[in-house]
């Protein structure tokens, strides 16, 4: 899917491109967008390394497993592959308090770690786990209780109240993160999510 | 005190209690926390030059549908009887914005402000819209870069979904509080 999403956006904007006479433009986006990608992950370290440097405090002190058996019923119904007391449930719920309360710089490194933590259960690195998924599933619907930076802009916009949209984006987002959580768990029972995609055949992707 | 301070607040509250609660409850229980943490934030770089790949990937063809002015292309071919259910073109424009640009989508947010004034109906379901679903190829890209997958398997399918069930439940929400 995600080839075919790729080459889709690929090849589309060269055949828009040429229809809306803005060749100039895309040429130009493709190097600034390429350097700007590498930019953001490299500005992307120093925040990551402060909060894997908690993390690891928090991991040490046994905190990380006190969070996984608080939260272990809940987290047990959605991730049922992850084993009790896995540092990965733990990880997991950090990153997802991270995200509700709209705390990108942290819940993303956060996030990370719970990924690399799901990774230790995966018997074929390189193909993504259905935990993986449904921990992407969840990430991606977004669970942020308050759309800070859409409230930004209605209140920098002159809005009487900007906070109206609260209620609803969190219905809406509810509705996403619950079809998102659906959708995953349905999907990991096709039998063509089952077998490995023909991907390029690159036994050692690591 | 206004909802949108209190939501501040308590945000910094948390942001502080996880930055400054995980080292000393650490410490309490006996964790050397300076050398802790330094071990920890050693991995950070790793994982910076790990996802190059995956957002350069990523970002560029985003980068590349952006400018090819493909987006508005796509709006405006939206069938007028959409545009009843709050479905205009700059709505659908934001829609399928939203999954590949973060920054972009809220930009044109900012634009639907700027047009049609803060408090209008466009303004707010452009809001609701950004704020029902996350920036889902950059979320998928970073994460699976640091693990180093490829085989995404149904993770898109997942996500764009679930931002396909945002698009519609902000719609009629919308409908429902402001219509």
């Amino acid at each position: 899917m995600l080839n075919i999403v790729w080459l889709v956006l690929l090849v589309g904007s060269v055949v828009m491109a040429l229809w809306t006479g803005t060749t100039k433009e895309l040429v130009t986006s493709v190097t600034e967008s390429a350097n700007a990608a590498f930019k953001l992950a490299l500005g992307f370290t120093g925040v990551m390394a402060l909060w894997l440097g908690i993390m690891k405090i928090a991991e040490e002190s046994g905190l990380v497993g006190l969070l996984t058996r608080g939260i272990a019923p809940i987290m047990r119904s959605i991730f049922p592959g992850v084993p009790d007391g896995h540092p990965a449930l733990g990880s997991m719920a950090m990153n997802l308090v991270a995200n509700m309360f709209g705390l990108n710089n942290a819940a993303t490194p956060l996030g990370i770690r719970a990924m690399k933590d799901l990774d230790q259960l995966n018997s074929r690195k390189g193909t993504a786990t259905d935990e993986m998924c449904m921990f992407l599933a969840i990430n991606t619907s977004s669970v942020q209780l308050v759309p800070a930076g859409a409230i930004a802009l209605l209140a920098a916009g002159g809005s009487s109240d900007p906070t109206v949209i609260v209620l609803p984006a969190l219905i809406a987002t509810g509705v996403s993160t619950m079809v998102g959580i659906a959708t995953a768990r349905i999907l990991s029972r096709f039998r063509r999510f089952r077998v490995e995609d023909k991907g390029c055949d690159d036994h050692d992707a690591r | 005190m206004t909802l949108a301070d209190s939501a501040a607040l308590g945000s910094h509250v948390i942001f502080l209690g996880f930055l400054v609660g995980i080292p000393v409850y650490g410490f309490c229980k006996g964790v050397r926390v300076y050398e802790c943490f330094v071990k920890g934030a050693r991995e950070g770089f790793d994982v910076a030059v790990m996802i190059i790949p995956y957002l350069v990937a990523i970002l560029v063809v985003v980068g590349m549908f952006r400018a090819s002015g493909g987006m508005e292309l796509i709006a405006a071919a939206v069938p007028e009887a959409l545009a009843g259910w709050g479905l205009s073109p700059d709505v659908l424009g934001l829609a399928l914005m939203r999954p590949l640009s973060g920054g972009a989508s809220l930009g044109m947010v900012g634009e639907m402000v700027a047009r049609h004034g803060a408090d209008s109906y466009q303004a707010r379901l452009g809001g609701v819209i950004c704020g029902s679903t996350e920036t889902t190829l950059y979320v998928l890209a970073v994460y699976f870069g640091a693990v180093s997958v490829v085989k995404t398997r149904y993770a898109l399918h997942a996500g764009l979904l679930a931002d396909a069930a945002g698009l519609v439940a902000s719609l009629l929400v919308c409908r429902v509080f402001f219509g």
